[in-house]
């Protein structure tokens, strides 16, 4: 891909206000926006099997804790460095991920919502099994340890562990969002859109439904669950109770506020999913969740398409006017 | 050997015989028009082709392949290509981004190598594009490439289609009611296109067609069903004057068929 002057621009001034914050804000804002970071990672997530291949999921939180609970035991349990238990946790997550879609290939629309609801409702439950305790804890959790940045970095960059904590995020995430962009402009990324838009003329075109939808919820848990790993070590702490359904819900929330089938908008879904219940909680302690409702519906009634129309309509809007 | 053998199709519906028995062949670069009044099991026919229904008894032979019990995925890359009656295309892509859905036959990148951007991921793509630019230009759709493709008229739209069939050059483009809803102009241009599509792109077509005069006009060879049965099979002229395709048409009068439409 040819980069032109403004595009080049427009990726350092991203780069800029992605590393600025470094050393902007401090300890506990950089947490806040670390993980509203790994919120968006794991919306993005969702964005490819509900937003681009149209298969409801509101089970994402399951994949989430699969992914962080993969890395919180071989951190805790079998001392691995961090970045070694990512590639794990996403291969276990991306495999259940198919799992799920075998039974999607069947089940269509509510009822599939429905299956993969059940699936966010089983997992914390399994979690805190008998059987599984000597791994996960049981209900006491893991408790894992930051990575400090390693020596090389810190003789140029001077950083401590959360500082470090939110460049790892940023490069995961990126990667990850990148690879996704990729995926969605390319040939396998139209055959998604196609298959939700129109699964017979899709077929007509050649294209394999079973194989593209299997594979849709396999990269989709990956991602979600990539940001599962990502925030167990941020938190430094996992639990069952911290992967209740209505984390899948929260997912859920942050993609259609960010704007379904959009990539950009799933980055500002996870600011909104992260920041707006503070922002509703700073306006009335009493009653945070109906104020975080009523931003809520009136955020949707002022862009029913998300953040992302918002930005497409300014987009038309500036190159129409330049013709 | 012919390009299409259709070998005595039977299609029932419960206890319904949509179609009882039918067999044609299409060769290589023909188009061959498939006529009847409402009813005749002439769509039916058309998706046994296509690989939408399996048919009760039969088989349908394409370029050497039994296809009749292929998955439904297997046959653009068969090099059948088709377009819809009512119109499918991708509701919420561009006009280009449907062409080049089209396309997927002819790739083989997957998610991998696609999400890597690999060197043959690049260059399936780069080829893709250059021929969607080829179609854009070829069915006067450049002025539209980059809208959504909902937001235009009905015959704009189906030349799209037409478009995504015929960017992953299939061997055999069927084509289901092609001229459905288009204006009188509109009718002529299609008929030019249809030649047009034959020379250059050296593919045969089955259409499924109500409109008689463009059949009558386009067609190398007519096929006639009634009640699910091959009631005449021939050039144009034959078919216009077969008896049976009179009654068909017309009742037991008299009358020339071509003006039934």
């Amino acid at each position: 891909m040819s980069l032109s002057p403004a595009r080049f621009l427009l990726v350092l001034l991203g780069l800029a206000a992605a590393l600025a914050p470094l050393w902007v804000l401090e300890s506990f804002h950089l947490f806040q926006l670390t993980m509203a970071v790994i919120m968006a990672l794991a919306v993005l997530g969702l964005n490819i099997v509900t937003g681009y291949n149209g298969q409801i999921s509101l089970g994402h939180g399951a994949f989430f804790a699969i992914g962080a609970y993969v890395t919180s035991i071989l951190m805790a349990q079998a001392d691995w460095s961090f970045y070694a238990t990512l590639p794990f946790a996403a291969a276990i997550c991306g495999m259940v991920g198919y799992a799920v879609g075998l039974p999607a290939l069947r089940l269509g629309g509510l009822y599939l919502a429905l299956v993969t609801f059940s699936l966010a409702v089983a997992v914390p439950q399994l979690l805190k099994h008998k059987a599984l305790e000597a791994w996960t804890g049981g209900v006491q959790g893991l408790f894992l340890m930051k990575p400090d940045p390693p020596r090389w970095l810190t003789s140029v960059l001077p950083l401590n562990a959360d500082q470090y904590m939110y460049l790892n995020v940023l490069i995961v995430s990126g990667i990850c969002f990148l690879l996704a962009w990729n995926l969605i402009r390319g040939r396998i990324g139209r055959a998604l859109m196609a298959t939700r838009d129109h699964p017979t003329a899709a077929e007509a075109m050649g294209m394999d439904i079973a194989a593209l939808k299997t594979g849709a919820f396999a990269v989709s848990a990956m991602i979600t669950g990539i940001a599962g790993a990502l925030s167990a070590v941020a938190v430094e702490f996992v639990a069952p109770d911290s992967f209740t359904f209505l984390l899948s819900i929260t997912f859920f929330v942050g993609m259609v506020v960010g704007g379904v089938a959009s990539i950009l908008g799933s980055l500002f879904g996870g600011l909104f999913v992260l920041f707006v219940p503070n922002i509703a909680e700073s306006i009335s302690r009493a009653a945070p969740g109906v104020i975080y409702g009523m931003i809520l519906i009136i955020f949707l009634f002022v862009l029913p398409e998300g953040f992302a129309g918002l930005v497409r309509r300014i987009l038309t809007r500036l190159t129409s006017r330049r013709n | 050997m012919p390009l299409l053998e259709v070998r005595d199709i039977v299609v029932r519906f419960g206890g319904v015989t949509a179609v009882a028995g039918v067999s044609f062949d299409v060769a290589e670069g023909q188009i061959c028009g498939l006529i009847g009044p409402n009813g005749a099991g002439k769509t039916t026919l058309f998706n046994v082709i296509s690989g939408i229904y399996r048919p009760n008894e039969g088989s349908v032979r394409f370029d050497g392949h039994i296809t009749t019990n292929e998955p439904r995925h297997r046959m653009a890359p068969l090099g059948l290509g088709r377009t819809f009656q009512n119109l499918a295309l991708f509701k919420s892509m561009t006009v280009r981004e449907n062409i080049l859905a089209g396309a997927h036959s002819a790739g083989r990148a997957g998610f991998l190598a696609n999400a890597l951007r690999l060197p043959h991921a690049r260059a399936e793509d780069r080829a893709a594009r250059q021929r969607a630019a080829e179609l854009l230009a070829l069915l006067q759709l450049e002025a539209v490439a980059d809208l959504p493709v909902i937001d235009l008229p009905f015959g704009t739209q189906k030349r799209v289609e037409m478009a995504r069939a015929l960017i992953s050059r299939p061997k055999l483009l069927l084509l289901d009611e092609p001229a459905g809803g288009l204006n009188h102009g509109e009718v002529d241009e299609l008929a030019t296109l249809f030649q047009h599509v034959r020379q250059s792109f050296k593919l045969g077509i089955l259409l499924v067609e109500h409109h008689m005069s463009l059949v009558m006009r386009v067609s190398d060879k007519v096929v006639a069903l009634d009640f699910g049965k091959k009631i005449a099979d021939g050039t144009p002229d034959e078919v216009r004057s077969s008896p049976e395709v009179i009654r068909a048409y017309l009742g037991d009068g008299h009358g020339d068929a071509a003006h039934a439409a």
